[in-house]
């Protein structure tokens, strides 16, 4: 079993959690659908931010040049990262030379992607996460379940019990609404003592050397407009090209991940606070190797809206944390691979390859051709499991020789009703785990198809 | 080489072949009625909009809101809010606003798709005024009402300071995705369409 396989097994153990959680996001991805469906052009909308993406990514270098060259205009100082160890130093030296002991940060997959927190912690300094979500698991101390909605597998009862022990909140206490109030207080209190913000980067704009972050609590703004410091940290593949651009992936943007019509704040930096410091940081951490690799570079063009999490029923049923990466989900088993192709050989399996996830995807990757085609990279690289070689070995015989194919169709029709059931449900058979086998037909297709008389 | 070269470096190995960079285009003016469909939008997203025949009748329309009413601290930078009390000019650090109840601001531009209203921080001082305070309440000429946000980016300036879409008030669904209001930002967000 792979790595992804035996953590979903634990999450099904519990198979009301398991069910509730396939709801609670089904609820999200129909709410996708009505936005959608309300936008006549949306299809269009889609295919232009996909050709943005492409352009953006086929002038990269260009772009990045002319977005630092105006952002330093506007008074702010560009970093650049080559890997997530380069990123978390560059960080912690901008703090430690201002001597900041206390971050506020708002939702940053790729700050979580290069582990910032526990290296910032590890040097003395205090990392609060303002996102009700990613405060819920820092507090928690486990990582983000889902991209947008980080606390998605737990229930209200295991939240306010996290609070009560946490933050001294009343014992029993399982009302969104009133935790909500109380993490509000928590972490206003975080906010007004934090010496510096850091955000991530939803777009950065090449022509106009700013940037965008989108949030609907408000917390990416008080994190960056209060203290005198801002940090924002982005990956090279953020760039579009033109700030008019915005109005196609704003669109977008906050229909793919929740249904809204656009997220309550869609702030447009461009350059620091008067009297205040902006520092941007941008990291490579892999995305020019993929790049590189022309069936992978498309998944460069996500935005980082949730919808293929959403959508794909293998992670509605196995949770965000079977994944063990940072971006779980279709876009997640895509990217990490590109990675540690060894550590993450698994993931480009978990998925039915139903194509829902590209179905959904608002710049149009090509999510499941592009799961199919890392099997056989990984196939190739000798890291897929032997189990699915072999049986994809026997596969290619059957479909090969007619004979072998009508051998098997005979044999499974006639021979295997009768077989014992402990035979039949062996080890071997992983659908039989948890599922009948469907009802054998009496005769094959081929059969049926003579005796109804050929159209 | 530094970062920076070896980065741009391996991008520029990397890059696909060229691919054309689509004009934005917009889908034509669809919304026949502007104002029905920003206040239905902006209801949506948690706020609320009130129509105010002109400019005069600003300060009335505001007596109907509870935190500008029963508010202690209200910041204004619209002019003619007679219970504006805080001077944002005399106040150096933003943090002197943690107990602001009610933020007025100008909109430049309000959005009927969704509810958005484009502020900017010209003439504002300290830019987390609309957050840090318990409620806000914007004010937008009603001729500034565009359709969707392809009108909008061709109207305003983006490039210049700081500029934000804001629709609706501080909300979260991030536990047991139940929609709570006032998760960090403004616990609820007006907006006076007026003209």
């Amino acid at each position: 079993m792979s790595a992804h396989a035996e953590r979903a097994s634990l999450f099904l153990v519990d198979q009301s959690r398991s069910a509730w959680h396939d709801q609670a996001v089904w609820w999200v991805r129909q709410k996708r659908d009505r936005a959608a469906g309300a936008l006549p052009e949306w299809e269009e909308l889609r295919d232009q931010a996909s050709r943005i993406k492409a352009h953006a990514l086929s002038r990269l270098a260009d772009y990045l040049e002319e977005f630092e060259r105006n952002a330093i205009r506007l008074g702010a100082r560009v970093h650049w990262a080559r890997d997530a160890d380069e990123h978390n130093r560059i960080v912690h030296g901008i703090l430690a030379e201002r001597g900041v002991t206390r971050l506020v940060k708002s939702k940053s997959m790729l700050t979580e992607e290069c582990h910032l927190n526990p290296y910032l912690a590890a040097r003395g300094i205090e990392v609060v996460d303002t996102d009700l979500g990613e405060r819920i698991v820092q507090l928690a101390q486990e990582p983000p379940s889902h991209i947008v909605m980080p606390a998605i597998h737990k229930k209200k009862e295991e939240i306010g019990e996290l609070f009560r022990e946490k933050l001294g909140t009343p014992a029993g206490m399982s009302d969104p609404q009133k935790l909500t109030e109380a993490a509000r207080a928590h972490l206003r209190e975080k906010f007004l003592a934090a010496q510096a913000g850091l955000t991530g980067v939803n777009f950065a704009i090449a022509e106009t050397g700013g940037f965008v972050v989108c949030t609907n609590e408000g917390n990416a703004d008080l994190g960056a407009s209060l203290p005198p410091l801002h940090i924002a940290c982005m990956g090279v593949e953020k760039i579009v090209p033109r700030a008019k651009d915005l109005g196609v992936f704003l669109r977008l943007l906050a229909r793919s991940a929740t249904g809204q019509s656009v997220t309550a704040y869609s702030s447009h930096f461009h350059g620091p606070k008067p009297g205040g410091e902006l520092h941007i940081v941008i990291v490579d951490h892999g995305r020019s190797k993929l790049l590189a690799r022309e069936e992978f570079r498309r998944s460069l063009q996500c935005i980082r809206c949730g919808a293929c999490m959403n959508t794909c029923p293998v992670y509605r049923r196995s949770g965000g944390h079977s994944y063990g990466v940072t971006v779980p989900g279709p876009i997640g088993s895509v990217l990490a691979p590109s990675i540690d192709a060894g550590k993450h050989a698994g993931l480009p399996f978990a998925s039915s390859l139903c194509g829902s996830c590209t179905d959904v995807c608002p710049v149009k990757i090509d999510l499941h051709h592009q799961l199919l085609a890392w099997r056989a990279e990984l196939a190739r690289e000798g890291l897929a499991p032997a189990w699915k070689l072999v049986a994809a070995r026997v596969g290619s015989l059957v479909l090969r020789w007619t004979w072998l194919y009508r051998l098997s169709g005979w044999l499974a029709r006639r021979i295997v009703p009768r077989l014992p059931r402990g035979l039949v449900f062996s080890r071997l058979n992983a659908w039989g785990r948890g599922r009948e086998l469907p009802e054998m037909p009496r005769d094959s297709f081929r059969a049926q198809w003579r005796r109804r008389g050929k159209p | 080489m530094g970062s920076r070269e070896e980065i741009l470096e391996r991008l520029r190995r990397a890059a696909p072949p060229a691919r054309e960079l689509p004009a934005v285009r917009r889908f034509g003016d669809r919304i026949l009625d502007l104002r029905g469909q920003f206040a239905q939008s902006l209801q949506d997203a948690g706020g609320q909009c009130v129509q105010v025949p002109s400019a005069g009748e600003l300060a009335g329309a505001l007596e109907q809101l509870a935190p500008y009413r029963e508010g202690r601290r209200i910041a204004s930078t619209v002019p003619g809010v007679p219970r504006a009390n805080v001077r944002l000019p005399e106040i150096d650090d933003p943090h002197e606003l943690r107990d602001v109840d009610l933020a007025i601001l100008p909109g430049e531009l309000a959005v009927a798709e969704n509810g958005a209203v484009w502020i900017t921080d010209r003439g504002l001082r300290h830019r987390v005024l609309p957050w840090i305070a318990q409620h806000l309440a914007l004010v937008v000429a009603a001729d500034a009402l565009v359709d969707d946000l392809h009108e909008a980016y061709e109207r305003i300036e983006v490039g210049k300071g700081f500029g934000c879409f804001v629709s609706g008030p501080s909300k979260t669904a991030d536990i047991e995705q139940a929609l709570v209001i006032g998760a960090h930002g403004p616990r609820s967000a007006t907006v006076f369409l007026v003209g």
